[in-house]
C-alpha cells in the first residue's frame, strides 16, 4: 500500500476520533439549543414571553395620561379538567406607567386536589417586554384543592416605553395541571 | 499455495449457511443485507400506505378507527424513511463505494456488521408497538409534543428504536467517510472521485451532524415524560415550539440525506446511457456541498405558521429559495449531459429520466411552499403531502430502483429482463402520478393531512389517488419477479464485465459477478477511466 492517498493507521485512528468528537459535539449542541432558544426569546421578547421579573410593590408610577391602551384578558384551561378559570373583566383601558389590579379566579369543581401552574403569554410580541407585574399567580405554582374557589389578583403596569403603534395588548394565561411536575420536583 | 488458502479461508470465499450473514464483515455481503432489509421495510411500509389509501378511498370512516389511522401515517413515514430509503442508500454505498474508489472493503468492517445488525432490532422494537396497549405511535413522524407525550406503552419503544436507528446511521456514515478519505486508490484525487462517492461523502457528514441532534430531541421527550423535566412542557416553563426548532434543525438536513445519494446515482447513470461525460462535474460537487450547507439554515420553513416575527419569516423564506439555485444547477447539468448524446433508454436510464422530470415537479411545489405568506394556506394540507412524495417516491425511491437495475448485473452476473424492466418503469411512472398529482388539488382545495375522514367535495381526487396507490404497489411485483428470478436466481442472460457499453469507473473493470474480494491491492487507474467520470478537458479539443 504504497499509495499517496492511503494514510497510515495512526492517521486513521485520529480521523475516527475527530468524527466521534463531532458526533458527541452535535449531541451536546442539541441540548445547547435549549438555553440558546431561551436566550433569544428573552432578548427579543419573541414568543410572547414576558421578562418574568417581579417588580417591587413600591415601583414608581409615572402615568402617561395622554395615552390609553386597551388590555384584554384571555384564559384557557389546558387539561380537559372540570375547572373554572377566568378574569373579572374581559378588558380594561389603561394609561402606561400606572399600576392596575385585575382579579382572576380559579375553581376546582372536581373531588381531587391539584397543584396548578399558569403560563402567561403576550400578544403582540413586541409588547411582551413592556408588561410589568408586581403580583401574579403565574409567578409560582398554586394549590387548588377539591371544590376550592380562589381569587387571584394580578397587579401590573405597561411600561411607558411601549412601542407607539401598540394600541391593544392581550394578556393570555393558560392554566396547567402541574401536580405531577410538583411531585417529581420533591 | 493451497495450504496458504486453507489457513486464510475467509480471504477467498464466504462461509456457508446462516452464520455467513450474521458474522460477515464483507462489504458486499453487508450491502446485500442492507438492501434486503430495505426491501422488506418498503414492503411493510407499503402495506401501511395501502391501509391509509383504503380508508381514504371514500369519505366517512369505513375500515379503521381514527387512532389506528394515525398510527399508520406515523409508522408508514418512520419505516419508509429510516427503514427503507436510508438503509437502501447505505446498502448501495456498502456495495459501490469501496469498488468505486478501489478499496478492498470499508475502513471498519466489524463496525459495519454491527451497524447493520442493530437495524433489525430497532425495527422489531418499533413494529412491536403495533400490539401494545394504547396502540402504536400516532403523533406523526415529527413527534411533536405535547401530543406525542400522550402515546401509550409504545412511547419508550419508539424512542429507543430511534436511538438505535441513529447509532446505525452514524456508524455507517463514519465508515463511509473514513473509507473515502483514507482508502482511495492512488491517483484518485478528491475531484476525480465518481459523483456517487461524492454524494455519499456529503451525506455522511450531514448524518453525523444531525442524527445526534435528533437523538437529543427524543431524549428530551423521554425525560419530559418519565423523569419530570420540562423541556417542552409549558406547565414547567418549557416550550413545545422549541421542540419544533430542534426537530427541524435535524429534519431539514434529513430530507437532503434522503436525496443527495439519489443525485449521485442519477449523475452516474445519465452519462452512461447518454455516452458522454457528465456535464459540469465540478459544479455538481459544489452544488451538493452548497445544498448541504444551506440545509442547516432553512429549517423554520416547516414552521412558518408558529408565529415567527416578520424578519424570521423573510430570512427562512429567502434562504429556502436560495436552495433552488444549486438544485437548478444540477437539473441543468443532467439535461446538458443528455444534449446531443447518443442516448439509449434501458431501464436504469428510464428511471433516471423519470427522476429528473418528477423530482423537478417536487422542487417546484417546494418553492411554492417556501413562499411564507402562501404557506399559511398550504401548511398541513395535502399539498405538502404531494410535495414530499414527489421528491421522495419518484425522487429518492426511483433513484434507488434505477441504481438497482444498473448495478445488479454487476453484483449477480446476470441481466434482468429488459422488457419487464421497461414495463415496470412505465406502470410505476403512470401510477405514481395518478397517486400523487391529485393530492396537489385536494390540498389546495383545503384537505388537511393526517385525517382519516374528509369532506365529500374531496372524494374524486382521493379515489384517483387510492387507485394509483394500489396500482403502484402491484406494479412493484414485476420488479421483484424480475430481480429475484433473473438476477438473484441467475436465470437471466449472463452479464459482461462492463455490462453497459457506456459505463466507466473502476467497478466495471472487475468481472461480473464481482468476486467476493476486489481490489485487495490498489488498482492502477487508467487515464481513460478517470477522464470518463470527469469532464476536465485537460487537452480537450474546443468544440468549434
Ligand atoms: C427546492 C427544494 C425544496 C424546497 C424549496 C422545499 C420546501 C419545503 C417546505 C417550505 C416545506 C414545508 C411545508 C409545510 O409544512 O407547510 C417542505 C416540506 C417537506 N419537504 Fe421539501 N422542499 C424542497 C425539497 C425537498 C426534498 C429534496 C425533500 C426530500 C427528499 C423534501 C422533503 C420534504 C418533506 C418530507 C416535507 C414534509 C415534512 C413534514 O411536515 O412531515 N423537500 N418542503
Ligand atoms: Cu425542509
Amino acid at each position: 500500500m504504497s499509495a499517496d492517498k492511503q494514510r497510515s493507521p495512526r492517521q486513521r485512528v485520529w480521523h475516527l476520533a475527530r468524527l466521534g468528537g463531532l458526533v458527541l459535539g452535535m449531541f451536546a449542541f442539541g441540548y445547547a439549543l435549549v438555553p440558546l432558544y431561551g436566550l433569544v426569546c428573552d432578548i427579543t421578547g419573541l414568543n410572547g414571553k414576558t421578562d418574568g421579573i417581579q417588580l417591587q410593590d413600591s415601583v414608581a408610577e409615572a402615568p402617561d395620561q395622554d395615552r390609553v391602551v386597551r388590555v384584554e384578558f384571555l384564559t384557557t384551561v389546558n387539561n380537559s379538567l372540570d375547572w373554572g378559570f377566568g378574569a373579572e373583566t374581559n378588558a380594561i383601558e389603561v394609561h402606561p406607567g400606572k399600576l392596575y389590579t385585575v382579579n382572576f379566579f380559579a375553581e376546582n369543581r372536581t373531588a381531587q386536589d391539584y397543584i396548578t401552574q399558569a403560563t402567561p403569554s403576550v400578544v403582540p410580541w413586541n409588547a411582551a417586554r413592556y408588561v410589568r407585574k408586581t403580583e401574579c399567580f403565574c409567578f409560582s405554582q398554586q394549590t387548588l384543592d377539591a371544590g376550592e374557589y380562589k381569587q387571584m389578583p394580578v397587579r401590573f403596569m405597561l411600561d411607558p416605553a411601549l412601542p407607539p403603534e401598540v394600541t391593544t395588548v392581550t394578556l393570555s394565561y393558560t392554566l396547567f395541571d402541574a401536580t405531577g411536575l410538583a411531585q417529581a420536583a420533591q | 499455495m493451497s495450504e496458504h488458502h486453507d489457513s486464510h479461508h475467509d480471504d477467498h470465499g464466504p462461509e456457508k449457511g446462516i452464520m455467513r450473514w450474521i458474522k460477515t464483515t464483507n462489504h458486499k455481503d453487508l450491502g446485500t443485507l442492507y438492501l434486503w432489509f430495505a426491501f422488506i421495510m418498503f414492503f411493510i411500509g407499503g402495506v401501511m400506505s395501502l391501509i391509509i389509501r383504503l380508508e381514504l378511498f371514500s369519505p366517512g370512516l369505513q375500515w379503521v378507527n381514527p387512532e389506528f389511522f394515525n398510527s399508520m401515517t406515523t409508522m408508514h413515514a418512520l419505516i419508509m424513511i429510516f427503514g427503507g430509503v436510508m438503509p437502501a442508500f447505505t446498502g448501495l454505498a456498502n456495495w459501490m463505494v469501496p469498488m468505486m474508489v478501489g478499496a478492498s472493503d470499508l475502513a471498519l468492517p466489524r463496525v459495519n456488521n454491527w451497524g447493520f445488525w442493530i437495524l433489525p432490532f430497532a425495527f422489531t422494537l418499533l413494529l412491536s408497538t403495533l400490539f401494545m396497549g394504547g396502540g402504536a405511535p400516532a403523533s406523526g413522524w415529527t413527534m411533536y409534543p405535547p401530543l406525542v407525550l400522550q402515546t401509550g406503552d409504545a412511547f419508550p419503544f419508539m424512542i429507543f428504536a430511534i436511538h438505535l436507528m441513529g447509532i446505525s446511521s452514524i456508524t455507517g456514515a463514519i465508515n463511509v467517510i473514513v473509507t473515502i478519505l483514507n482508502m482511495r486508490a492512488p491517483g484518485m484525487t478528491l475531484l476525480k472521485m465518481p459523483l456517487f462517492v461524492w454524494s455519499w461523502l456529503i451525506t455522511a457528514y450531514l448524518l453525523i451532524a444531525t442524527m445526534p441532534v435528533l437523538a437529543g430531541a427524543v431524549t428530551m421527550l423521554l425525560t419530559d415524560k418519565y423523569f419530570g423535566t420540562s423541556f417542552f412542557t409549558a406547565a414547567g416553563g418549557g416550550d413545545p415550539v422549541m421542540y419544533q426548532h430542534i426537530f427541524w434543525f435535524f429534519g431539514h438536513p434529513e430530507v437532503y440525506i434522503l436525496i443527495l445519494p439519489a443525485f449521485g446515482i442519477v449523475s452516474t447513470i445519465i452519462p452512461t446511457f447518454a455516452r458522454k461525460t457528465l456535464f459540469g462535474y465540478d459544479s455538481m460537487v459544489y452544488a451538493m456541498a452548497s445544498i448541504a450547507f444551506l440545509s442547516f439554515i432553512v429549517w423554520a420553513h416547516h414552521m412558518f405558521t408558529v408565529g415567527m416575527p416578520l424578519a424570521g419569516e423573510l430570512f427562512f423564506m429567502f434562504a429556502t429559495m436560495l436552495i433552488a439555485v444549486p438544485t437548478g444547477v444540477k437539473v441543468f447539468n443532467w439535461v446538458a449531459t443528455m444534449w446531443r448524446g447518443s442516448m439509449t433508454f434501458e431501464t436504469p436510464m428510464l428511471f433516471a429520466l423519470g427522476f429528473v422530470f418528477l423530482f423537478t415537479i417536487g422542487g417546484f411545489s417546494g418553492l411554492m411552499l417556501a413562499i411564507a405568506p402562501a404557506d399559511f394556506q398550504y401548511h398541513d394540507s395535502y399539498f405538502v403531502v404531494a410535495h414530499f412524495h414527489y421528491v421522495l417516491v419518484p425522487g429518492a425511491v426511483f433513484s434507488i430502483i434505477a441504481g438497482m437495475y444498473y448495478w445488479m448485473p454487476k453484483w449477480t452476473g446476470h441481466m434482468y429482463h429488459e422488457g419487464l424492466g421497461k414495463l415496470h418503469f412505465w406502470l410505476s411512472a403512470i401510477a405514481i402520478n395518478l397517486t400523487f398529482f391529485p393530492q396537489h388539488f385536494a390540498g389546495l382545495a383545503g384537505m388537511p393531512r393526517r385525517i382519516p375522514d374528509y369532506a365529500v367535495q374531496f372524494t374524486d381526487w382521493n379515489v384517483i389517488s387510492s387507485i394509483g396507490a394500489f396500482f403502484f404497489f402491484i406494479a412493484q411485483f414485476i420488479m421483484a419477479y424480475n430481480w429475484i428470478v433473473n438476477c438473484v436466481m441467475r436465470k437471466g442472460a449472463p452479464a459482461t464485465a462492463r455490462v453497459w457499453e457506456g459505463a466507466h469507473g473502476l467497478e466495471w473493470t472487475v468481472p461480473s459477478p464481482a468476486p467476493y474480494h476486489t481490489f485487495e491491492t490498489p488498482p492502477v487507474i487508467s487515464e481513460s477511466e478517470i477522464t470518463a467520470v470527469h469532464d476536465e478537458p485537460a487537452a480537450a479539443p474546443s468544440r468549434a
